[in-house]
This record gives C-alpha cells, structure tokens and sequence, in this order.
C-alpha cells in the first residue's frame, strides 16, 4: 500500500476535526474534535515511520522508531490535557448549567 | 617685586568683586556691596597707574605674559596670553580709572534699589569692567574675543537692568543681537587668519622683526583686505557705526551710569582699540582704511544730524557718542591710529562727565529724561552746571579744552588725506557744537517747564555723585594738554610719543601729504571761531526756549531719527516675522505636526478597528487560529 492513502486518510480526518471545532458550540464535541486533529497527526507519524524504509526493502525489520517515541509523547499529552479540559468543562457545566462555548466569553467582564 | 608679575591681577580683582557681590546679593548690605564693587576697580587702577609708571620707562619692551594652553588643536595652539605694550596700558587707565568713578557714583545713583538689585547691579557693573579688561590685556584675537564676548553680554544684562518693563528688554535685545551681527564677522576675520597664517597671536603676527604680516604679507592683497573688513564689521558692531548703530540710542534704557560706562570706559571703544591693536593689518589694507574713514565719516555727520532734534537729554548724548565715535574711526581710516586712542581718552572723560551730570539732572527731576520739560536748572544745580558745562565745551572742540586738542589732531591727519574729509568732518563738528549747546541751554537755561511738584524736588545731587564729576570736569578740562600740537610745543605731543613704539611700524605703509605748520595753524585758528560762534548761536537760540511748534519737512525726518528703525523694520524684521509666521503655520503646523499627530491618529483608529476582533467568543479565536495556520501553509508552499 502506498503512502498517499495514509496522507489522505488523516487528512480527512484533521478536516473533519477543524469543521467540527469550528462549526460546533458543545463544548465536548469540540473538545472531540480537537482530540481528532490530534489522532489524525499521530496517525501520520506512525504512517510515515512504518512505510520510511518500505520503497527501498519491503521486508525491512528496522524501521525509524522516533516517529512512533514521538506518538506515545502525543498519547500521554492528550491524555492528561482531557483530564484538565474535562475538568473545566464540568466546572463550565455547573457554573453555568449548560456547556456552550459562546458562554465562555463570560470572562470578559 | 615686578609689576608685570602682577598683571593678572588687575582682570582678576573685578572678576572676585563680581562673585563676591553676585553670590551675597541677599546678604551683603548695600554699603559693603557698593565699597567692594569699588574697591576691587579703585585697586585695578592703582595697579594699572604701577604698570603704567613700568611701561613709560624707556628700557621698556612690549611684554608677552603666557599663562596656559587655552586651546591645542593639531597644529594651532592658543595660549592664554596677555601682552603689554603702550596702548593697552593707556587702555588700562581709562578703563579703571573712569570705571572707578562711575563705580562711587553709582552707589549713590543706585541707592534706590532692593538690596538684592543693588548688589546685582554691581556684580554685573564689576563683570563688564573685567569683561573690558580681558579684551585690552589679551595677547590674541581668541583672549580678545572673550573679553569682546564678555562686553556684550553685560551690556544686555545692563540695558534690561530693569527687567520688568519690557521695553527695556527689547532694547537689550537689540544691542545684543546688533552686537552678534558684528561678532560674527569678527570670528570669521579670525578663522581667515588661522587659516592664511595658523596664529593669531599678535606677537606672531605683528612682531616688526619676524612677524608673519610684516613679513609675508603685499599690500592690498585680497585676503588682507577681507580680513580687516571682517574685523571691521565687527567694530562696527561694538562701536556702534552706521550701518549697525540704532542699538546705541536704545542702551539708554539701562540705568545713567551704566550708559556712562558703556559710552566711555568700557564697549564701544573696543572697536577703535581693535583695530589700533591691529593697526599694522591695516594699514596694508589701503582700501580697508578708506572704508573705515568713509563709514566714520558718514556715521560722525548722520548722528549729529540726528542729535539736533532729539529732546531725550539721554538720547542726545547717545547720539553724540556715536558721532565721536565716528571721528574715532575717520583718525584711524586716515592712519592716525595715536590721535584716535587720544580721542578714546578724552572722550572718556567728556562723555563719561556728560553722562554722570545727565543722570545728576535725571536724579533731581525724579526720573524724567525730556529736555522740553527742563529748564532753568542752572540756578539750582551749580556742581551740575558747571560740571555739565565744562564737558559741553570739551567735546564742541573749544580751546583749551580736552575734546579740541584730540578732535583737532584728527581733523589734522584727515586734511592730510585730502581736504575733503576735513571739511565733511569740520561740519560734523559744528554741528556737535551747536546739539550739544542747544541741550545745555535747554537744560539749564530758561524757565522751568516741568510740573510744580518737580521744581519743588529739585536739588543738588549728594557728594559721592558730585565729586566724580568734579574729578572728571578736571580731566575733561586740563586732559587736552596730553597732546598739544607740535605746532605750539615742540615735543608736547606726549601721548602721541608714548604710543609711538606700538604704531611706528605701520607708519612706512601710510602715505600722506603734511600741510604746513602754517595751513595747520589756520585751520585751527578758523575753527575755532566757526565753533564758537554756532555754539554762541545755539545758546542764544535755545536760551530762551518755550514750547516748540511740531516739526515739518527736514525736521520731522531728523526728529525721527531719518526713520533707520522703522527702515530696518520693514526690511529686516517684518520679513523675518513673516518667515517665522510661515514655517510656524505652514511648515511646523501643518508640515511636522501633521506628521506626528498623523501617526497618532493612525495608530489610534487602526487599534480601534483591531479591538472589535477581540470579541471574546471562543469560536472566532479558533477560527482566527486556523486562517493564521492555512496562510501559514499557503507561505511554505510558496517559499520553497
């Protein structure tokens, strides 16, 4: 298989990601969205260092691991950031008994 | 000890009286502040008379007193040098000798003032001595031009001595602005000669045995003759010639003393001892001299014009000043340098006498300056009078007195020039005899004309302001006999043998054609008379005065000075106003402030508009952030 499918692929999916953070006003569905965008680089990453060496030997056994080192670091990232936006999601919700992101602008005054 | 040794004192003395009296203005009494301000000049003068006995000896050579490096750059090196030689020290003299009297007046004349403006006055009276000090003892033009510098400044800080009226202000504005025109052509005279010889030293220069003037130098050589033009300019300015004279007239709204020692002592003769000092450059600049005769000339004539009809006592004399000035300049236009420095001198005494007795008169008339509304003042006023009347017949050029001897020896070298010139300036000196008779007999003759009140005032003014005026109605009388004629006296020309060492060497560049002892003695005989007999004229003329009817035709133009003010007005100050009124509404309004408000304003509508983006709605931040990645790619995929 070739590369371009993988391209495509998380193309689609960091567009569909975007659309949706953009279009939407729940919060959690942004917040899904944005996890998306995420999922959709990782996916890349991992693309790129599965099919580095592949044009040039097909059974290669040793292929580039930074990539996938660099995925792990984007997991635990994203892990700890859904614990922190979450957190402020419920405190959204029961500030303002609803999760609209139009009413974070709040703040403001 | 040797006084020379001691030269350093004699600026110095005046310079601690200036600090001393400045900084205690608020504490020193008025009786010490005045006894220090006289002090330290009454010890000037006794030193200068030291030195004065030093330099009349006959082993004596002109002296070099180099003190420091005043300025060292690349290759020209400026020490701050004083030399002494004849002329400055009969400089000297006059300067501390009429500045010291003029000083004790003072202390009566000024006794009305605060403490604090006493003291000031005093400070700058002791600075403008010293200033007048330093330019005769400087041993170059650049020491010079300090003390030439020093002089304006405390005639600007004199003549608006009373600040608070601001016509006073504008007056020394005037003299201080008429003052840099003539400065600036003085320091370009200066860089010319560093830039031809890479000195300005006066021993460098005008040495007679290696000095680079009399060495290098052929006469009427272009540069020669622009430099002493420059340097001219900037006589003019000091001394007040035509065509930068009106700042003259207008000193008179200083206090009467300080009138007196700008007129006499210090200022305005350091234009004629500039160019006596200079005196070798000179005279190899044939046409230079001929410009100085004619603009002496000229100014000698016009000013007395102008005297006949003025009716300020102040303004007379104001304008008597600029036209002896004139003779000054027509004696060393004709290379008479010795005969102008013996005008200096008697000058000194008259003008400085005319002066001290006018403010005598302005004292008893409790301020009031208008000779129409005098009179009668003889009988009231006898020191005055006589005084006044003693200094009136020395400057008219009556026999014996100081002026004829000294205007005499003047008009003499110009008939050696050519008869011309005597006979211009001959009538420039009757008409000095006839303002300056018609002023004593309006002053002091007659009826009184002013107010009740004032005659009631009138008295005799105290002896700390009568007594100089006797000492200088002594000068002013007996100061002639320092240079009688060779005609009566053989050798009794003492003066013009004293300086003779200091003007020998210009002599064998000047060409003139002595008249005979016989044409001389005629002429002096002839003027004499003629002088007489206007002064008798104007006396009997002005002796009865009552109100005069309003001038018309030629009158009304002296009377209002040929309007030069107004001239100059309209030529140089009005355009000038108009200039400044342009660029400050166009150029600096428009022009630059629109450029700096535009700015301002631009920044302030753009962060106005910029603001609304910040709406606080998390979609548009994301939105935001997505446009800014896109151009972000769309930049790399275009840049590779």
């Amino acid at each position: 298989m070739e590369i371009k499918w993988y391209i495509f692929l998380s193309l689609i999916l960091f567009c569909i990601g975007i659309i949706g953070a953009l279009t939407r006003r729940n919060s959690i569905i942004v917040f899904m969205c944005i996890e998306l965008m995420l999922n959709s680089v990782n996916l890349l990453l991992i693309a790129f260092s599965k099919m580095h060496l592949a044009p040039v030997n097909a059974f290669a056994t040793t292929m580039a691991t930074s990539a996938q080192i660099f995925v792990f670091f984007i997991m635990i990232v994203a892990a700890a950031e859904v614990s922190v936006g979450l957190a402020i999601i419920v405190m959204l919700y029961r500030n303002t008994r609803s999760i609209d992101i139009n009413f974070l602008n709040r703040l403001k005054n | 000890m040797d006084a020379i040794q001691l030269i350093y004192l004699i600026p110095l003395l005046p310079l601690v009286g200036f600090l001393i009296n400045g900084l205690g203005r608020n504490t020193l009494s008025k009786t010490v502040t005045g006894f220090i301000g006289s002090a330290v000049i009454f010890l000037s003068f006794c030193l200068s008379v030291w030195i004065f006995f030093n330099v009349s000896d006959p082993g004596f050579t002109t002296q070099n007193i180099s003190y420091f490096n005043f300025i060292n750059v690349g290759k020209l090196h400026i020490p701050f040098e004083f030399q002494l030689d004849q002329l400055t020290s009969v400089f000297l003299l006059i300067i501390t000798g009429v500045g010291f009297l003029i000083h004790v007046y003072s202390i009566s004349y000024m006794k009305d003032e605060t403490q604090s403006g006493f003291g000031r006055y005093f400070s700058y009276l002791n600075l403008f001595v010293f200033s007048m000090l330093i330019l005769v003892l400087g041993g170059n033009y650049v020491i010079m031009f300090i003390g030439w510098e020093g002089v304006g400044l405390c005639s600007y800080l004199l003549i608006g001595f009373w600040f608070k009226d601001h016509a006073n202000n504008n007056a020394a504005k005037k003299a201080f602005v008429m003052n840099r025109i003539g400065d600036m052509g003085f320091l370009l005279a200066m860089f010319w000669l560093v830039a031809l010889y890479g000195t300005v030293s006066y021993h460098d220069l005008y040495n007679p045995d290696n000095g680079i003037i009399t060495a290098l130098s052929t006469i009427n050589s272009p540069a020669i003759v622009g430099i002493t033009l420059l340097f001219f300019v900037g006589a003019m300015g000091k001394s007040a010639q035509i065509p930068l004279y009106t700042w003259l007239p207008d000193a008179m709204a200083g206090p009467t003393p300080v009138s007196a020692l700008i007129h006499a002592a210090t200022m305005v003769t350091a234009g004629i001892y500039m160019i006596a000092r200079s005196n070798i450059l000179y005279s190899l600049a044939p046409t230079t001299l001929a410009v100085v005769a004619g603009i002496g000339l000229a100014t000698a004539i016009f000013a007395a014009i102008i005297a006949l009809k003025q009716n300020d006592i102040k303004k007379v004399l104001a304008y008597s000043t600029v036209s002896q000035l004139g003779y000054m300049f027509l004696g060393l236009g004709v290379g008479a340098f010795s005969s102008a420095v013996f005008h200096v001198m008697t000058h000194a005494f008259f003008k400085a006498l005319l002066f001290l007795a006018a403010g005598s008169v302005i004292h008893a008339m409790g301020g009031e300056q208008d000779i129409t509304k005098m009179g009668g003042l003889g009988k009231k006023m006898k020191i005055t009078y006589v005084t006044f009347f003693i200094a009136t017949l020395a400057i008219s050029g009556i026999p014996p007195f100081a002026g004829f001897f000294s205007k005499d020896e003047i008009l003499s070298a110009a008939f050696a020039q050519s008869p011309v010139l005597y006979i211009l300036g001959f009538g420039g000196a009757l008409l000095t005899a006839f303002y300056m008779f018609r002023l004593m007999a309006m002053t002091f003759k007659g009826k009184f004309r002013g107010t009740p009140e004032q005659e009631h005032h009138l008295h005799e003014s105290p002896a700390t302001m009568t007594v100089p005026l006797i000492i200088l109605a002594v000068l002013s009388a007996l100061g002639g006999f320092l240079g009688v004629p060779e005609l009566f006296v053989k050798d009794g020309n003492l003066i013009a043998n004293f300086l003779s060492p200091v003007f020998e060497h210009s002599k064998q560049f000047i060409t003139t054609n002595e008249p005979g002892p016989q044409t001389d003695l005629i002429l002096l005989v002839v003027s004499s008379v003629l002088i007489i007999v206007v002064a008798i004229w104007a006396w009997n003329k002005y002796k009865k005065y009552t109100i005069e009817e309003a001038e018309s035709g030629f009158g009304k133009l002296i009377s209002n000075k040929f309007y030069v003010d107004e001239i100059y007005d309209a030529i140089f100050v009005q355009p000038y106003r108009s200039l400044s009124g342009f660029l400050n509404n166009v150029f600096d309004r428009r022009g630059v402030d629109g450029i700096v408000n535009g700015v301002g304003k631009t920044v302030n509508y753009g962060s106005r508009q910029l603001r609304l983006l910040q709406s606080g709605r998390v979609g548009s931040y994301l939105l935001l952030m997505v446009i800014g990645l896109l151009i972000l790619f769309i930049i790399q995929l275009f840049t590779k």
